[in-house]
This record gives C-alpha cells, structure tokens and sequence, in this order.
C-alpha cells in the first residue's frame, strides 16, 4: 500500500483541469472497483483503473502522467459503460494521456510512436496507409518486425496495399493538423 | 426504399477489403441503396482520440460534411470504430463551444445533424431477420456452430451508441439464427480483443484474443463471427500468437457476418473473399456438413465453394 502525503502533493490545478478537459467530475467515483475488475487491461497496467481514479482525487499529477496504464487503455469503454457514478472513466484516461504528451512524456514509447505513425499517414494521404505506419513504426522503433512471422500469411492473400489511397482533399486533412498544432501553440 | 451515404473506412480497401465486398454485396442483394461519400478520409480512428478530442472530432467531421452532398437518409459504415469516432463526434458537436471548435479546424463546417449508424444496426433495424429468414427457407447455414463476437465498441458506451444492448448485444446472433446458424452463447460478446496494441504490444493482444479464441472454442463453436475489422484481423492474422501466449492450439475460422450472409444468399465467390481468410473457413464448412448428415438434413448447394 502506499501513502501519500496530500498537504504536499496534491495538485488541485491539475485536477480541475482533468476536470474541465473531460467533463467529469472527479470526486463521484467513490472507488467501488467495478472499473478494474471489468478492465480487460488490469494484468498490463502498472496503476490499474481505479487506482488511477484514486490517485487523480489525490492530484498526484507526476504519478499519473508517467504511468503506463494511461498508454495502454484501449477505449473499449467497459469502465464507462459500468461505472455506477456514470463517470466517463475512458474518457478521463484519454485526457491523462493528452496531458500526458503536451508534457513530453511517453512511458510506453512503442504504442505512441505506432500511434504518431498512424496519425502522419493520414496527415500525410489522408487515409491510413497499412504497409506505410508499419514501415514507419520499423524505423522509428529500431524494432526488427517482431511480426515477420505474419507476412507469409498475409501477403498471399492480396489484402496489403503497397501504395496508398491518395484521397483529393489531401491539403485539407493537412489543414486541420495545421490548424490543430497552431491552437495547441496558442 | 432510401439513399445510405457509405463510408468503407481505410482497412476496407486493405486488410479488411473481404468486409467490405460482402457488405456491399449484401446490401444490393437486400435492396439497400449505398451511395459512397465523395472524397471521404481517415475517421481518425483510435490514435487520434489519444491525442486530442477536437483533432479526433474534426477527423471524422470532414465526412459529416463530405455526405451532405447526398441525398442520403444516414451515413452507415462496416468499422465500428470509425463508427462510434464519426458517432462520438456527432454526440459531442451537440456542445456548442466543442462544435465550433471542431468546425474551425474544417475547410468545409458541418451543417446537417445526419443519423450515423452501423451496417449491422440497418440491416438489423431496415431489412430484419425475419426478412432474411423468409427469403431463405431452406436454412442454408443450418448445422453451423457460430460464437458471434460484436467487439468492444459496437455497442458501447450505450449513451453515444444507441443501438442494441451494451453487455449483451444479439443483433448479430439473430441475423445468423435468420442464415439457418447455431450461435453458442458466447460470454465474451464484447471483451476487447486488445484491439491496436497488436503491433507495439502483441503480447497483450495475444492474450486477450487468446481468451476469445479458447472460450469459442471451449464452447464448441465451428467458427467466430464477427463486425469488426480489427478484432478479425487479431483474431484471424494473429491466431497463432494467441494461441502460444495460451498454450493451446487453435483452427478457429473468423467470419466475418457479411461473408456468412453472403454465403447463405448464394453471392458470387469473389465478393465473398473466403479465401482471404488465414484460418482456412473450410473447416468450419466440413463442420456444418458433418452436423447436417448427423442431422439427416440434405446438404444445399452454394455458389461459393465451401467444400
């Protein structure tokens, strides 16, 4: 168990600014656990969900937003749909790790730059180019393929596109990054 | 009966172009009308949500746009997660601020509230099983043992998905009862699958598909169907991790539903795709056969061959 002393390091800013980002309001949850024991995720989180709700009432910023649990959530919304407080839990996991990468962290690095490829494909085409993120994933990761294995199943199969859907708009796909990254800066 | 603006989605024209083919076809073949949205994009999909709610809003807004150049009753899509990112982003432009946010970042701004719904929920709601049923007396999947799994996001959160019940959806069960099909009742329904981990953390996937894999399996179901790309292609593409994380092994084929309607409908082969399939679907064929001899059942015949 840990003890956290709160006169030190409670960051009540940070919390109203979970708040405000998500819409929710944080003290609702009154730590049942029927987030965590419906998340499919709890075996891979270092925090599991509804510590990470308990942590977030305790404003332990630094704690949360380096944590892997935030990476590793996969939306699949069992702990919105069951939270008996209606609390949007994947909601509030989305928002940690917003903050989370306006604050440069990413302690799972793999998922963020599999993710960052994914989002420059479509910056870039303005459809999700497959063979292209997972190029892009290989050199970025330094990461041989862990999934050659899967190759010879899948590329018999003519399913893989080796070119990508260049889509008309593409320069208005690129605006809204463009537009997104400015507001960010604002 | 009415124009439905189609968004395939990327994986469509991809690793899930199978999907898309049966889905099309089984939409003609029912006298849906799909009218592709002009020029669509990237819903944004999962990646975009983890970085910012208006990115990932704006992402799948360009399509609300782009279809209000149709005469189009509802924008319906095969994917469910550019369904609840196109789904999400109407839900949350109901915000004014949010709205105008997402609105500026767009060359075009949304002006129509069109309903978005999924493939399945049309079929579902527009066309019904007991149309289908009526259309195929003969029961041509009768023998068939199916674990029909929706995935996690289909149908949830029920406050932004409005279709179908969240833990216990049977949308897709009750189209495969309407084929003729036998669906095991499959505990797993809408457990993820570990969803886009499979490429930075196949361990997790492994894990979390094997669990689906072992209780289809468990349960004696001939083979999986299912509405969602991703979960097929971890299901399928990933069978043989997921079967080494568990120490099992596995020859489960993946359907997914459309394949299965197309089948029954008597398609032709190659919008069926079955031989895109990586577990071969003939085993859960030669599976069906077995039970209708046992059963004293004549065998139907197929356009696609299932032998």
């Amino acid at each position: 168990m840990d003890v956290i002393d709160i006169h030190a390091s409670c960051d009540g800013d940070f919390i109203a600014a979970v708040e405000a980002e998500s819409g929710q309001q944080i003290a609702e949850c009154y730590q049942c656990g029927n987030c965590t024991a419906g998340c499919p995720f709890t075996f891979a989180f270092d925090i599991p969900v509804s510590q990470v709700m308990r942590l977030l009432q305790a404003g332990q910023k630094k704690r949360l937003l380096t944590c892997k649990s935030i990476w590793l959530c996969a939306t699949c919304e069992s702990c919105t749909t069951r939270c008996p407080n209606n609390i949007d839990v994947a909601r509030i996991m989305d928002v940690l790790r917003h903050m989370a990468r306006r604050e440069g962290y990413a302690s799972e690095r793999g998922v963020k730059i599999f993710w960052d490829a994914f989002l420059d494909s479509v910056e870039k085409h303005g459809r999700s180019f497959e063979l292209g993120i997972l190029t892009t994933y290989i050199a970025k990761t330094g990461r041989f393929w862990p999934d050659m294995g899967l190759g010879p199943k899948i590329l018999p199969k003519g399913k893989l596109g080796f070119r990508p859907h260049e889509i008309q708009g593409q320069k208005q796909i690129a605006r809204i990054f463009d537009k997104f990254r400015q507001e960010q800066r604002s | 009966m009415s124009t439905y603006a189609y968004y395939p989605g990327c994986s469509g024209l991809g690793t899930s172009r199978e999907y898309d083919t049966s889905t099309r076809a089984v939409c003609r073949a029912l006298g849906l009308t799909l009218a592709d949205i002009p020029d669509w994009s990237c819903c944004g999909s999962t990646p975009a949500h983890t970085v910012d709610h208006t990115l990932s809003s704006a992402l799948a807004a360009r399509n609300l746009a782009q279809a209000e150049d149709l005469d189009a009753s509802a924008l319906i899509t095969p994917c469910p997660s550019c369904l609840t990112n196109l789904k999400m982003a109407v839900h949350r432009m109901r915000d004014r601020d949010f709205r105008d946010r997402v609105n500026k970042l767009l060359d075009r701004p949304v002006r129509r509230d069109l309903p978005v719904k999924s493939v399945l929920q049309v079929l579902v709601e527009d066309v019904g099983p007991e149309e289908l049923a009526s259309r195929l007396p003969d029961k041509p999947l009768a023998g068939l043992k199916l674990a029909p799994y929706y995935g996690c996001i289909m149908n949830r959160p029920p406050e932004v998905m409005q279709f179908d019940d969240p833990e216990h959806p049977t949308a897709m069960d009750r189209l495969m009862l309407a084929l003729g099909a036998d669906v095991v009742p499959f505990p797993l329904k809408v457990e993820c699958c570990g969803a886009s981990f499979g490429v930075p953390r196949k361990d997790i996937t492994a894990r979390l598909s094997g669990k689906l894999l072992e209780t289809a399996m468990d349960l004696g179901a001939h083979a999986m169907v299912t509405a969602c790309p991703l979960c097929q292609m971890n299901l399928d593409l990933r069978q043989d991790q997921a079967a080494s994380a568990l120490g099992r092994k596995f020859q489960m084929p993946v359907f997914y539903y459309t394949q299965l309607m197309a089948v029954a409908l008597r398609l032709p082969q190659n919008v069926i795709g079955l031989n895109k399939l990586c577990v071969s679907p003939h085993i859960a064929f030669a599976a069906m056969r077995k039970a209708r001899a046992e059963a004293g059942r004549r065998d139907p015949s197929f356009s696609e061959e299932v032998a």
